[in-house]
């Protein structure tokens, strides 16, 4: 008897949550620590990129409210476009490039029984694990006039002189070229992991139908990792068009402007012409162009994936 | 694989959140603009003594070995005289304190000394927002246009509202010198039949003497586009009057870059690119890989800056030699100017003791430690000089030009942008990308916009 009136309510619990715990909001609350740090430390720090893109100020001092003029000012402005189109350019080589090859090279992994196949994983996707940094100041060295890449060149015969950073039509491509040996090793370790995934089976209802390699990857292969294809090139293009570290280091946007890329602007007016406004605004812009491109990238990627 | 919809949803969310925020705050701080601090004789005292226990917060970028040591010994000396003064240091890269000055003049926790560039830039800009303390009440209590030359003190003087820069108020004070000239190797000029040159003439006839004879002239690493500068400064004296000069390098109103003077300058320096005469591919050069190959052979001449010498000289020793040229007035005038100065912020909570440290650091005792210790101290350079060797040449040079000469301020001086502009210029001249007219055309575009607003 003295059991029953204890169990009641215990079971009336289960039937029915306290108004606490059947509040839509408490699944909020329990994000609330991570949802404030993410504000203070990224969604304020955004907020007040774009507040400051609407003044003229020198990061001291007065500032003088604008509106708008620091964005008009970009539509005509050269320095900023050649500056997209650079990072344009370092798209080729960052992320479209290194997704063609780490394609092929994956799908090579993937079918054939490659000895040492950890180690040449490893060896390629050495150039993620450095320092990037370390990573400017090495190709300095291959690139310099007297450096290991004209050594190379030398040595098949080809004698060069060339600075390669230091020559205008060749400093961007050089630039890219860093970029594609640090993306190929992550794009085809993503490419390996979802060639991994695919069921045998369809492999061999391939073959059985006949088909060569080539068609094998056409039929197969390509269609399975369309997914990661879409997260390669999303990773792949972000680094691109958010380049700064490698061109504030090999050639800190030379020679003259031909390097240059929108986050190197958004360092060189903020720091060196102390004109926040108009970096806050190459800032925003940036993030705007991130944004959209690789939210079509994704879109693709996801159509094709129903 | 839908990466991007809740993420469109906080952008939506954050930019409605922006749009609420901009109409409440506006960068920056106010409250400083209009009110720069001046300090007059009556207000200064220099008997710190008396002031009871002061901790004096000094910046500083003195992290090379020979300028480290020095500050260091005249810190500890600075102690001993004043038992009530505790100095509290911190010491870091010339760009990473570049950067700390510019966030913390802002605040109010500021420094009593701090290392400030002279350019308007940096310099200038602090000025002009009344963030640094002018000290030209302490410099009439201490005797300081008694200790500097006037050549060395226009390059810390601004107007209170910084538009003149060379004439003025004094907002800081360096205690080393530096002068950029011409570098070489007495064996290879001995191998090539030259006598080192006196005159620029001679210097031009000796390069192309050192390309007839199939040697690479000059040695140049100007692939961070700033080592170019310190070739066409030296060059432009011979083409352009020094007040001139002066007036363009510190962004003062009056000059023009488009006239024949800097044409001839600019096209000399066009010439030297287009002819490889700093080897293949300067632009494409590191600087430092640059002065290493010179000491090793590479290139009969090297423009450059006294900076260079030490390391220089432990390779090359009696060989190395350093050279400075009479400009178009016959004067000497070369680039060059004071390491970067001591200022006194306008917050600063000791500027009194702080004034006094900048007086114990560039006295005359001071001059002969940081002279020990191996670095060049700004007065009394000739007397302080090493009896030998490059340092000889170089201490005798710095005499010479800034007390009959004209020290020729850096071209980066004269407005915030110039430092990109002058850089990226030289380095499309060099490289052939932009024709030397076209280039004194952007530089004079960023000189007028300046000067013209």
């Amino acid at each position: 008897m003295t059991t029953l009136p204890s169990s009641a309510p215990e079971r009336r619990a289960r039937t029915r949550p306290s108004a606490v715990a059947a509040s839509r909001a408490t699944p909020y609350l329990y994000l609330l620590p991570a949802l404030v740090v993410y504000a203070a430390f990224m969604l304020y720090p955004l907020v007040q990129t774009a507040n400051y893109s609407l003044y003229e100020w020198k990061g001291f001092g007065p500032a003088t409210f604008v509106g708008a003029q620091n964005y008009l000012d970009l539509l005509s402005d050269r320095a900023f476009h050649a500056a997209i189109w650079h990072a344009l350019v370092l798209v080729f080589f960052y992320a479209i490039a290194p997704t063609a090859v780490g394609l092929v090279l994956a799908s090579v992994l993937r079918r054939g029984r490659v000895r040492g196949l950890g180690v040449f994983r490893a060896l390629i996707f050495l150039p993620q694990v450095i320092a990037l940094v370390v990573v400017a100041v090495a190709w300095r060295h291959i690139y310099a006039t007297d450096g290991t890449l004209n050594s190379l060149l030398g040595a098949l015969g080809i004698h060069s002189d060339i600075g390669w950073l230091g020559d205008a039509d060749l400093a961007l491509p050089a630039v890219g070229v860093i970029g594609f040996w640090l993306s190929t090793g992550l794009v085809m370790l993503i490419l390996l992991a979802g060639m991994l995934r695919i069921p045998r089976e369809l492999f061999e209802a391939a073959r059985l139908d006949g088909a060569s390699a080539v068609q094998e990857f056409f039929a197969v292969t390509l269609p399975s990792v369309r997914g990661e294809i879409a997260t390669a090139l999303v990773l792949t293009i972000i680094a691109a068009l958010k380049t700064f570290d490698l061109v504030y280091m090999t050639t800190a946007g030379g020679p003259g402007t031909a390097t240059t890329v929108p986050s190197y602007e958004v360092f060189n007016r903020a720091f060196n012409h102390k004109n926040v406004g108009s970096a806050a605004a190459v800032a925003v812009v940036l993030t705007v162009l991130v944004f959209l491109i690789n939210a079509a990238v994704s879109r693709i990627g996801e159509e094709r994936d129903r | 694989m839908p990466l991007f919809r809740p993420a469109l949803r906080v952008l939506g969310g954050g930019a409605l959140a922006g749009v609420l925020a901009l109409t409440a705050c506006a960068p920056g701080d106010n409250s400083t603009s209009s009110t720069p601090t001046a300090s007059s004789p009556s207000a200064v005292s220099t008997d710190i003594s008396a002031l009871g226990d002061v901790e004096l917060v000094v910046w500083d970028q003195e992290v090379r070995g020979s300028q480290n040591d020095a500050l260091e010994a005249l810190n500890a000396a600075f102690e001993d005289t004043y038992p009530n003064v505790t100095i509290k240091r911190t010491s870091q890269s010339t760009d990473d304190l570049k950067q700390q000055v510019t966030l913390a003049l802002g605040g109010s926790d500021v420094p009593d000394v701090v290392q400030v560039n002279n350019a308007r830039g940096d310099m200038g800009q602090f000025v002009s927002a009344g963030q640094l303390t002018d000290l030209t009440g302490y410099a009439e209590a201490y005797g300081w246009e008694d200790r500097f030359t006037d050549s060395v003190l226009s390059k810390v003087r601004y107007s209170s509202d910084a538009t003149t820069f060379g004439d003025g108020n004094l907002y800081g004070l360096p205690q080393t010198g530096e002068i950029v000239g011409i570098f070489y190797s007495q064996s290879k000029l001995d191998d090539l039949g030259l006598e080192a040159p006196t005159s620029w003439d001679e210097y031009l006839t000796a390069l192309d003497t050192a390309k007839e004879a199939g040697q690479q002239p000059m040695a140049l690493g100007n692939l961070d586009k700033w080592p170019a500068l310190h070739v066409f400064g030296p060059l432009q004296s011979n083409f352009v009057a020094a007040d001139e000069i002066v007036a363009l390098g510190m962004g003062n109103a009056g000059a023009t870059w488009l006239d024949d003077g800097n044409t001839a300058a600019m096209e000399q320096f066009e010439t030297w690119g287009s002819e490889g005469y700093f080897g293949s591919s300067p632009n494409g050069t590191d600087y430092d890989a640059a002065w290493t190959a010179f000491t090793k052979g590479t290139g009969v001449f090297l423009p450059g800056g006294s900076w260079l010498a030490t390391d220089m000289e432990a390779v090359m020793g009696d060989d190395l030699h350093f050279i400075t040229l009479a400009g178009l007035d016959g004067q000497v005038a070369t680039t060059g100017g004071t390491g970067i100065p001591f200022s006194i912020p306008a917050k600063a909570e000791n500027p009194d003791v702080a004034a006094a440290y900048l007086d114990f650091i560039t006295s005359d005792e001071a001059m002969t430690m940081i002279a020990d210790n191996g670095g060049m101290p700004v007065n009394d350079t000739a007397e302080l000089a090493p009896a030998d060797g490059v340092q000889n040449d170089i201490f005798t040079a710095f005499a010479t030009v800034s007390e009959t000469g004209t020290l020729l301020p850096y071209l980066d001086y004269a407005t915030p942008t110039f430092s990109d502009t002058a850089g990226q210029g030289l380095q499309e001249v060099l490289g052939g990308q932009r024709s030397a007219q076209q280039v004194l055309e952007a530089f004079e575009d960023d000189y007028s916009a300046f000067v013209g607003s």
